[in-house]
Order: C-alpha cells, then structure tokens, then sequence
C-alpha cells in the first residue's frame, strides 16, 4: 500500500477517467439537455466496443470501425426515441427494453462470445493501457473536438429547440417544434457518442465484453453530477455551456481517481459497483437535501417554540 | 381569418368521467377583431382555445385559419398561424433558457429549424429594442435565465414572443389570472397596445367580465359548449355587467355562475 503504486496507477485512471467522461457527454446530452434518463447507454457501451473490436479484427481500419461504431449507437438510440415517442412507452422502460435487446445484440455482432480480444501488437490501435500518455492525449483530443461539436450543435436553431423541449415541452409545441423528433434525434447523437466512448474503451482495455456497458448509465450519471458541482464550487455564476461541458468529461476523470484511490485502499473489486451507488446516490441526494435544510417543519417549529 | 364551425369534443368517453366540453361551438372572426370570451364555470372556454390550437383533434367540425383548413393538424405544425399566451406564466417559456434565447426561439415558429445559429447578433439588437418597449428593465438582462423572471414579467415576455412572428391569431387563455391586479393590470395594457399596433386578431379568455368590456371590439359568451352570446360593435360599447348578466339569464334560462367572475 505504497504511496508510489498509487501515483503509479494514476496515469491509468485518468485514462479511463477520460474515456468514461466522453461516454458521460452521451449522457449529458438526454439527461441534461433533454430531460430523459436514458437507459439504452449500457447497451450502447457494448454496442460500440463490439462493433470495433470485429470491424478492426477483420481487418477495417480503427477509424472506420469508430465510424461504424457510432452509426450503431445512433440506430440504437432512434430505436429508444421511437419506443418512447411513436409507441407512447415510458422513457425509462424504452431504455431498458433496448438496453436488453442490445445484449442479444452484441453477442451476435461478437459471435456469439462473450469476449473478444483485440491485441495492440497486431493492429494498428488508437489507444492503450500499455501506452498510457499517448492514450490521454488522444482521448483528451476527442473529448476536446466532442465539446466543441456539441457546443456549436446546440447553438444552433435545431440544438435551442431540443434545449427547449428537455426545458418545457408545452412551450416548444406552442412555438412550433416537433418534440417528438426532437427527441429522436438527442437519443440517436447522444447514443452515437456513447458508442464512440464504448469503441474506445475496447481498445484501451485490448477486447471487447458483452458485459462492459453494465453500470454505464450510473458511472455516466456520476461523472455528470460531480462534474456539476465541482463546476459550481470552481465558477459559480460564471459557469457557461463550454465548462460545463468540459466539467462532465473532469467528473469522470474524478471519478476514476477515487476508484483508484479506493482500489489502492484494499477494497475488494466487488465491492466497487455498490460503492459508486452510494457515491451517485450521494451526490444526487445533497442539493435536495440542502434545499430541505433551508425549509424544514422542524425548524419550523424551533422558530414557532421561541415566539 | 377564423372560422370554427360547429366542433364537437368529448372528454372521457363512455367512462364515469365523460364530460361533453365543447357542444357544436361556432365562431368567425374578421380580420383585426379583438373578441373577449366569457362564461361560467366549466362553460369550454379554455377548451375551445385549446381547439383551435389544436392540442387535441375535434371529434367534429372544422377549423379554418385564413383560408386553409387546419383540423386535421397537430399542434406543432398548426403553431405556425398561432401566437399563444397561457394562464400559468411557466407555461409560456423556457425556464432554463436565456430571455433573449426564448425570444429567438419564438422568432422561429413555424419555420425549419436547421443548423443556422439559433440567435444572431441582428437579432440581439431587435430584441433589446423590443425589451425596452416592455418597460420592465428586461432589456438588461437579456442573457438571464427566464426562470429568475416574475410571473408578470414572464407574461409579457410570453406576449411578446406570441407577436414575434405576426401570428394569424393570437389566443390568450386567462392570461392575467394568475397575477396580482396591478401586474394583471399593466400585462393588459402591454395586450392592447401590441395587439392595436399590430392590428392583430385576437381570442381572449378572461373571468374579468369588467375586462371583458373594457377591451377587444366583440364579446362572447359561452355556455354548455356553446356560443350562446354575441355583441359587437356600439352595443358592445355601451355594455354594463348589468345588462351582461341579466343577458345570460336571457338566453341560458340559468343565473350565472362564475364565482372568480362574480367575485371580480
């Protein structure tokens, strides 16, 4: 439990901090902008990773699999987006039903096996955990283009009617703006960088697993919200859209560091899905909490008792 | 500009609930008619603003916006005729967005939203002259969240992104209801002078039979989903709550009942 082999493992928890973080934006987008947990993203992760890791194995190159990775996300978001809108199914349980389709999916795009390998000294990889600093670059780089891709879509008139529709859906229909396409469209992009992430993180681990999306949505959640208030601690009032967004992608990398630093802790690997439960649960629970603190009946009482 | 004719709408059918709220309703209205809408409790006036915006399908008749019919479309694609001002002042806007983001979304309606800006400097400059006609020190704040807003100052900024774009019809829903009366009063104010200069044609809900009077050039009222009353012209001019009340029970057989209009 040396101080050294936690600094050690530091560059590789940022890594994935990064990769997790643009995942997170996926999730920024339908739980931020349009106001719609989506579920789909567990599936989506593997979706993505699977995708790649065939495509590169059978010979594509990594570019053009991370293409293709992505237009499979973006099919699996539509198919969440028409559940939801044309077939009048809940958001959440849209999302599950196309996150347990996915995993049927995903075996098939496998080959019917849970894992598959794909091996930096074969291919020509982006990333990988054996080469760790050229990883945070690229997966800073991508990051950096996401956020400014997002920045100008949601600037324009399509991304302030989505904005607007996540805001107050009356209103938009008021205003003229289909939201039900609106929506179709924020599931799609945000599932397609989703896959993206998910393409990524299958090469910096060296495989893909059916299993590598499980918990997505909550890790995603996670780095949003620490992002958030980390966002809010630093800049306050001054916080705009770019920051907020460049936050999501420093709430993963935050994320992974406390994984890191728990892990260095001893605590057993098992244990890590519950602890990050209680870490969002956390960080969910206190602005709410706080607001309650402010106007609570007890209080109430206390300055009713001393009149 | 407008014409229903004749729509129909059944809440709930064939279950406990059923409710009959709109009952063969007629109207049509020139263009530059400023029409009040009055009527008792549960009478389908809000109902029949709601038809015409079409948030839901009639289950009969026909609604014609300048010359086109409209019946057969939805919300979104018929919001391209319509300015909208709602009684809650939430309603109206998006409060997680900017005043001058709202405006620029209203400025839109109707028209493809593709990957252009969604708001240019020219347009900043147009909107900060609009604010300062307002009269509410919003054209200050103009990259403030419209939640920070009153409810007052959301009801006019709603008003004005109803007018934005020159809407065929603009429909306000009791939209000074919620307010205090001297907020209700100067929202009010801001409606007639951007309708008058405008020359808007314009269906207003209210309670307010003394509103109802003092503005828009024609009034009806509304019973048992049905227009039942229609003055326009010098009569409508001239017109007391008196003879308004005393009118209803003329032509309904029944005594007014409106406990927020009686009370007001």
């Amino acid at each position: 439990m040396s101080i050294a082999s936690l600094f050690s493992a530091m560059p590789g928890n940022v890594a994935q901090g990064i990769i997790w973080g643009i995942m997170a934006l996926g999730v920024f987008m339908t739980y931020k902008l349009l106001n719609f947990a989506d579920l789909t993203v567990d599936g989506s992760f593997a979706t993505g990773g699977a995708v790649t890791v065939i495509l590169v194995t059978s010979g594509w190159s990594v570019p053009s699999a991370l293409v293709m990775a992505c237009i499979a996300g973006i099919l699996a978001g539509m198919v969440t987006g028409i559940l939801h809108t044309v077939l009048g199914i809940p958001d959440i349980l849209a999302g599950i039903l196309s996150q347990i389709a996915l995993y049927s999916i995903n075996l098939n795009i496998m080959g019917g096996k849970a894992n598959v390998a794909v091996s930096v000294d074969r291919y020509n990889l982006l990333i990988s955990l054996r080469f760790v600093p050229k990883t945070i670059v690229i997966a800073a780089l991508f990051a950096i283009v996401l956020i400014a891709l997002m920045y100008w879509y949601f600037g324009t008139s399509q991304g302030c009617a989505i904005r607007a529709t996540g805001s107050n859906p009356a209103m938009s229909r008021a205003q003229g703006i289909n939201i039900n396409l609106m929506k179709v469209i924020t599931l799609a992009l945000s599932n397609g960088v989703v896959a993206l992430s998910g393409g990524l993180m299958a090469q910096y681990q060296g495989f893909a697993d059916i299993n590598m999306g499980r918990g997505a949505i909550v890790i995603g959640l996670a780095a949003v919200i620490i992002g958030e208030v980390l966002g809010h601690a630093l800049f306050g009032k001054r916080m705009n859209f770019i920051i907020r967004m460049l936050f999501v992608v420093l709430g993963g990398v935050v994320y992974y560091i406390v994984i890191g630093i728990v892990l260095w802790l001893r605590m057993p690997t098992n244990d890590l899905k519950l602890f990050t439960a209680i870490i969002v649960a956390i960080f969910l629970a206190v602005p709410y909490l706080r607001g309650q603190a402010k106007s609570s009946f007890r209080k109430a009482a206390k300055r009713g008792g001393n009149v | 500009m407008l014409q229903v004719k004749e729509i129909y709408k059944t809440f709930n059918p064939g279950t406990v609930n059923e409710k009959r709220a709109l009952n063969g309703a007629s109207l049509t209205l020139e263009e530059g008619e400023f029409v009040t809408v009055i009527g008792g409790n549960g009478a389908g006036k809000s109902t029949f603003l709601n038809a015409v915006a079409g948030v839901w399908p009639v289950d009969a008749g026909s609604i014609v916006i300048d010359g086109e019919d409209v019946t057969g479309l939805c919300e979104y694609k018929r919001a391209k005729y319509l300015g909208r001002v709602f009684q809650d002042p939430m309603t109206g806007t998006a409060a997680d967005m900017e005043i001058q983001e709202n405006l620029a979304l209203a400025a839109r309606r109707g028209q493809r939203r593709g990957l252009g800006w969604g708001i240019s400097g020219k347009e900043r400059e147009r909107y900060h002259e609009m604010l300062k006609i307002l009269d509410l020190g919003l054209e200050d704040r103009m990259t403030s969240k419209v939640g920070l807003l009153s409810g007052g100052q959301r009801q006019a900024l709603t008003l004005l992104m109803a007018t934005l774009q020159k809407p065929k019809v603009l429909l306000l829903d009791e939209h000074t209801a919620a307010l205090d009366p001297k907020t209700a009063a100067k929202v009010l104010e801001t409606t007639e002078r951007i309708v008058t200069e405008n020359h808007l044609t314009t269906m207003m809900v209210t309670h307010n039979m003394r509103d109802a009077i003092a503005h828009g050039n024609r009034l009806i009222m509304m019973n048992e989903g049905k227009v039942i009353l229609n003055i326009a012209g010098e009569e409508k001019k001239k017109l007391t709550i008196e003879e308004l009340l005393h009118k209803f029970e003329e032509v309904s057989g029944t005594e007014f009942t409106n406990d927020k209009a009686i009370l007001s």
